[in-house]
């Protein structure tokens, strides 16, 4: 039995959907990827599911994979839509759910406690809006097409990098001056009033 | 040759004749070189890149018109070819490119994204280039065929044609950023990014 699950369903396609309860997420998934016979190695993709239902809970769906067993598994969260949306994060069992957790984390605004950078990936960082695929988000956005327009103008396009990415892309020594005192200064951008 | 000047008939060339004729020779010789050797700039998004890329290639070809290089530096560039959506986060880079552009230039938008958004009535696109930049050449399509494209090209062709070096209205130098970081006032702006077509029935709540 997998620790923490509360129950099991079997999608249209064969796979099996696993239920687990947020607080025990983190001892599921160690379990999941340390425990011969389970294997589970390899994080395809993490995305959130909100139904048109605003009383059915938010889920949070994770595409496990085994490479060895050449298996698939789906691991599920229900977080209940009008509580904390947190969840732990799994950086530190497959650290390429870092930009699949940022992706959750922008589109539905759902916080993963542990992940190393946080922050937006699809929109830009100064982005005021909201979470756009959230149900209570406007098809359009919040804001008139005027005022996207003058953000947008006003955003900065070098400051999409993390201090991180540009280490790794050993741009540091060749980025302008002033942009590298912006970027120690964690600055991203500001939309004058 | 007989004339009316303050209601007296004189003869005789005006004395502006010689100069005008001068001036429009100087159009003529300054015009057919930039019309006939224009630069392009592509800033392909999308799939209308694609159609461009075709334009480019060998069987459309628009190195025939004096495209034959393509500056992929906004510094070399005379005409930003847009082709693709636009999406806000890319509304910066735009305007930077066409910041760094040098006088002359112009800006064909290709294709119905580029121009209105086109299906893309949504949180994340610009609603049409020229809330960004000036636009000089619409080309509709979705995407448009190269015919499209060289059509837009031609029709840029004769517009270029038809300025004038004396005519500081025509070529306005810089058209720069109000202190709102603006190019057209917010009601313009909303008037142009209104929803028009199928999305008309689209609320902006749902």
């Amino acid at each position: 039995m997998i620790p923490g699950a509360l129950r099991e369903e079997v999608a249209r396609d064969g796979e099996t959907i696993v239920f687990v309860a947020p607080e025990r997420l983190l001892e599921t998934m160690t379990w999941l990827k340390n425990t011969p016979g389970q294997e589970f190695n390899y994080l395809v993709d993490v995305t959130a599911v909100e139904f048109r239902d605003r009383e059915r809970p938010l889920q949070v769906v994770y595409f496990l994979r085994s490479l060895t067993r050449k298996a698939d598994l789906r691991v599920k969260v229900e977080l209940a839509a009008s509580a904390e949306l947190a969840v732990d994060s799994v950086w530190g069992l497959w650290h390429g759910a870092d930009w699949l957790e940022r992706e959750v984390f922008d589109m539905f605004g759902i916080t993963f406690r542990g992940h190393p950078d946080l922050r937006r990936i699809l929109m830009w960082e100064t982005y005021a809006e909201g979470f756009p695929l959230r149900k209570d988000f406007p098809l359009r956005g919040r804001f008139s097409r005027a005022e996207q327009v003058r953000q947008a103008l006003n955003a900065n396009p070098e400051a999409h990098y993390s201090l991180d990415e540009l280490s790794i892309a050993d741009a540091w020594g060749d980025i302008p001056e002033d942009m590298r005192e912006r970027l120690k200064r964690g600055e991203r951008g500001t939309i004058t009033e | 040759m007989k004339r009316v000047v303050d209601g007296k008939e004189v003869s005789g060339q005006s004395p502006n004749y010689l100069l005008a004729k001068f001036q429009n020779l100087v159009d003529w010789a300054v015009n057919s070189s930039r019309a006939n050797s224009l630069w392009p700039m592509p800033f392909g998004t999308a799939c209308c890149a694609i159609e461009f890329m075709a334009t480019a290639a060998s069987r459309y070809d628009f190195a025939r018109f004096g495209m034959e290089r393509q500056a992929f530096s906004p510094r070399q560039a005379d005409v930003l070819i847009c082709a693709g959506r636009l999406p806000f986060k890319l509304a910066p880079v735009i305007r930077r490119i066409y910041d760094q552009m040098p006088q002359p230039k112009w800006v064909i938008s290709m294709g119905a994204c580029a121009s209105t958004g086109g299906i893309f009535d949504n949180y994340a696109m610009v609603q049409g280039i020229d809330t960004i930049v000036p636009v000089d050449v619409y080309v509709p399509g979705c995407p448009p065929r190269p015919e499209g494209l060289l059509y837009g090209i031609l029709l840029l062709h004769k517009k270029i044609k038809g300025e004038s070096l004396f005519d500081a209205e025509r070529r306005r130098d810089e058209q720069p950023l109000d202190e709102k970081g603006l190019r057209l006032s917010p009601a313009e702006i909303d008037e142009v990014s209104e929803p028009f077509g199928n999305s008309v029935h689209q609320f902006r709540s749902s």
